[in-house]
């Protein structure tokens, strides 16, 4: 069986020392050991951005795609083949700000794959500049007298549109957010995992401190039951959103593949692409 | 006795026009008649002049005619649009209730036939499409009953009663115009046809079919004129196969989900008009760099921007050729009939899986929605080549390293292998990368990488990349276009030919890599070359010129007022060259 080892690559990451996403490709490697996938069995597909290369630092398959679509490149991997586990991963200007219309269907679609989003507030691979997760008034490159657009919530946006997983981490908690990754990746249908992941070089605000004084664990409230959608939205909206743990999780509805007519079972990939004769001349026949 | 018909309905849209033109032409295609139809519509489901043109033949036809022998008008605006095409014998079968004015200065006759009144009369003014047709059959002298089975199986659904109320309508219609008859115009006997039984479909039907027995099963696509009907048969028939069809949230979702998918090892399709395949641009430059499978159709409709979504158009060629940005090896075909829209769809995902390339398969308005008698269809002349995908266990790396997807070989195609196979990893990026799909940025390797990739297009194995009616040595004239304008070429060139002159023709299915030897061979052989296409700028003639040179002998032939050419334009044209 594989062990968080065999899911390293020795590819060195370009990230600079002390960003965040060195926590979460750590955590994807546990997860993916700890849930008994072998490397060959994952696939990683990821968009553009600084945290966009991860699918470059796992030892599975990976797919760097373009800019904003990761998901639907993602959810096209699964489809060719239901047996793969499939990660979608990349920032939160590829997923909230150019993807965010795919969030929101691959949302509600729910085909069963994992979304971790590393989310830190600003744009780092352009050096510097605001993303819809950046608070009103954050100063950057691109507002430099502070941001005056609304920050987006993409929890509570993900409980709005029917999500079945979602789920909120800080990538210093490597246990917890390990054990999100395997329940997103055990969950029957769309999980969306969105992870504070801080960019030490051009947010100066949302650093790991201020994330330690702001967080609260979901765990620490008594009674707290992710299976109500009602009390994890108003959890989210008393705590601006800056709360850690499984938010909300519907284990009722059936994934897309489950739902969608004529499926096939067995990877769609090993498929025979042969047809029989009489199945052709009976599609002719429907024209005459 | 006539051995071709050319038959017109219109009204406004909604009233059913549409189900008036499909019963006819259904009918007469079982009678053996080739048929070839084409739709006049607007951006609205209610509302609007709309009209169905429909010529019936002995033989095979594969364009509008120039005029029109019976105009069915359930209104005025109908003849006021559309009796210019009658010729002096023709004859306008009008709505009785809109008490129709005939245009002075056609020398046509006018019937007004109580359509209306008579379906209300039985029922339901809804079956005046029925009374119509009727009156249609006792101008053709067609017996009534070939109709029977065709409404059987468009309302056999809602009852013999309303079975039978609609075949009433169509005889209560025969017999009323049996009676102006009796007072009037002669019939137009129709030459009896042979018989047999033949396909009657719409591009689109054919492309879709091709995609099927190529082997896609599984489509991602954004609904849009006049693509849609693809997306709305795989949805009917993939089920069956195993596969599905996702209609996605926009047209970026669509391709690169059909990126993803076909990545992950199923041949898939995504298809659109001009404004989706605006958007899927970027993608097309994903799958040209990441070396991944795709099959894309383009059925092009009047640009740019929404431009008129509801005409024909053939403008999106340098769009298609060189269209995302950067530099990629890409397939560019252009079927000309329905039946090649079948083959080309199906061996489309022969060459995207043996180049790892996009193979855009261009249509346009006409030839994906005009509807027409399709001969068989021949399955057995469908292959399915997976090119250098690796079937077979892959050997442990040493060192673990990653499998070399992109190994710089002589041809440029590199083995491919699917997510899930052992020792198969490898990283895709659409950044540049090295042999394993590590990015990488040094000099030597992108040269080496570029090479590579574009190495894999410079011979490519096509069937016919140029269809091809030249039997002159010395041609006076060479026509060429592509997709939709070979049935006005070949009824043009025809009376070109009987005029004495000596005319060959290509229409081009393979638009790039272009076949600029095929080309000029045939340029060289010719004193002047008119180029027919249904653009403003003249594409394919520059595409000519830059490839094959001989600017001085092309002459553009361009039409670009949404309508597809007539054959008269095309004879005309080339007349006036000598």
């Amino acid at each position: 069986m594989a062990t968080f080892k065999d899911f390293r690559n020795n590819v060195k990451p370009n990230w600079c020392p002390g960003c965040g996403d060195f926590s979460v490709q750590a955590a994807m490697q546990r997860a993916a050991a700890n849930v008994g996938l072998e490397p060959e069995n994952l696939a990683v597909i990821s968009g553009i951005g600084c945290s966009g290369r991860i699918s470059g630092y796992i030892n599975s398959y990976g797919f760097h795609g373009i800019h904003g679509r990761s998901l639907p490149i993602a959810q096209g991997v699964k489809m060719a083949n239901r047996d793969l586990t499939v990660i979608a991963s990349g920032g939160d200007g590829d997923g909230y700000a150019i993807g965010m219309g795919h969030t929101i269907h691959a949302i509600r679609r729910n085909i069963d794959i994992t979304y971790i989003v590393m989310d830190n507030q600003i744009y780092g691979l352009t050096k510097g500049q605001t993303s819809p997760r950046s608070a009103v008034g954050f100063k950057t490159k691109s507002t430099p007298m502070g941001s005056i657009e609304e920050s987006i919530s993409p929890m509570k946006m993900a409980l709005t549109v029917g999500a079945t997983f979602v789920a909120q981490s800080f990538s210093t908690d490597l246990k917890d957010l390990t054990a999100l990754i395997e329940a997103g990746i055990n969950h029957k249908g769309f999980s969306l995992i969105n992870v504070f992941s801080p960019c030490v070089t051009y947010n100066k605000v949302n650093t790991y401190d201020w994330f330690k004084e702001n967080l609260t664990k979901l765990s620490d409230i008594e009674g707290y039951d992710p299976s109500n959608r009602e009390d994890a939205m108003q959890t989210l909206m008393k705590h601006n959103g800056l709360v850690t743990g499984l938010i909300y999780q519907n284990t009722e509805r059936k994934s897309y593949q489950e739902l969608v007519t004529g499926y096939s079972e067995s990877p769609l990939s090993k498929a025979d692409l042969d047809l029989d004769q009489n199945y052709f001349d009976k599609l002719v026949s429907e024209f005459i | 006795m006539i051995n071709q018909l050319s038959w017109k309905v219109g009204g406004q849209q909604g009233e059913g026009i549409e189900s008036t033109g499909e019963i006819f032409a259904i009918a007469l295609n079982r009678l053996g008649y080739y048929l070839y139809g084409y739709r006049h519509f607007s951006s609205r489901i209610k509302g609007g002049h709309t009209n169905n043109k429909i010529r019936v033949s002995t033989t095979e036809v594969r364009s509008i005619s120039d005029d029109l022998d019976i105009l069915v008008a359930f209104d005025q605006e109908t003849i006021d649009l559309n009796y210019k095409e009658l010729h002096s014998k023709g004859v306008i079968l009008a709505d009785a209730k809109f008490s129709p004015k005939k245009p002075e200065d056609t020398e046509a006759s006018l019937y007004a036939v109580p359509f209306t009144e008579i379906a209300t009369e039985l029922g339901t003014s809804l079956m005046k499409n029925m009374v119509a047709i009727g009156a249609t059959s006792a101008v053709l002298d067609l017996d009534i009953n070939v109709f029977e089975v065709v409404v059987r199986e468009i309302f056999g659904k809602k009852g013999d009663q309303v079975v039978a109320k609609n075949m009433d309508a169509i005889k209560a219609g025969f017999d009323k115009m049996k009676e102006n008859l009796s007072t009037g115009i002669k019939t137009m006997e129709l030459e009896k046809a042979d018989g047999k039984k033949r396909m009657f479909m719409i591009g689109n039907d054919a492309i879709a079919l091709g995609a099927i027995a190529g082997g896609c099963r599984f489509m991602a696509a954004y609904p849009i004129t006049p693509a849609s009907e693809i997306m709305e048969y795989l949805i009917k028939k993939l089920p069956a196969l195993g596969g599905a069809v996702i209609q996605t949230e926009d047209e970026i979702a669509a391709c690169t989900m059909a990126i993803g998918a076909n990545y992950g090892g199923v041949r898939s399709i995504t298809a659109s008009a001009g404004p989706g395949l605006s958007l899927k641009m970027e993608a097309i430059g994903l799958s040209g760099i990441t070396e991944t499978p795709l099959v894309i159709v383009d059925t092009q409709r009047g640009g740019p921007s929404t431009g008129l979504p509801t005409k024909q158009e053939q403008s999106d060629l340098m769009a298609m050729i060189y269209g995302t940005h950067g530099e990629i090896p890409k397939i560019v075909m252009a079927p000309s009939t329905v039946e090649e829209a079948f083959y080309d769809t199906a061996e489309a995902f022969n060459l995207a899986e043996e180049y790892q390339c996009p193979v855009i398969i261009l249509s346009d308005l006409q030839l994906s929605l005009g509807k027409q008698t399709v001969e068989p269809l021949d399955y057995d002349k469908v292959e399915i080549r997976r090119g250098k995908l690796v079937a077979e266990e892959i050997p442990a790396n040493e060192n673990n390293a990653y499998f070399k997807r992109y190994e710089v070989t002589e041809d440029g195609v590199s083995p491919r292998v699917i997510p899930g196979m052992k020792n198969g990893i490898h990283h895709v990026t659409g950044v540049e990368h090295d042999e394993q799909g590590k990015p990488s940025e040094s000099a030597t390797n992108r040269i080496a990488q570029m090479d590579k990739r574009f190495r894999k297009v410079e011979n490519i194995r096509f069937n016919t990349p140029v269809y091809k009616n030249a039997k002159h040595e010395d041609a006076d004239v060479l026509f060429v276009g592509f997709n939709s304008t070979r049935g006005v070429i070949e009824e043009a060139m025809v009376r070109l030919e009987n005029d004495g002159l000596k005319v060959n023709h290509a229409h081009i299915r393979l638009i790039h890599p272009f076949p600029t030897d095929e080309v000029l061979q045939l340029v060289r052989s010719a004193k002047k070359v008119v180029v027919v296409e249904n653009n403003a700028t003249g594409q394919l003639a520059n595409i000519m010129k830059m490839n094959v040179g001989h600017a001085e002998k092309i002459t553009k032939h361009l039409k670009y007022d949404g309508n597809p050419f007539l054959p008269h334009e095309v004879y005309t044209k080339c007349k006036e060259l000598f």
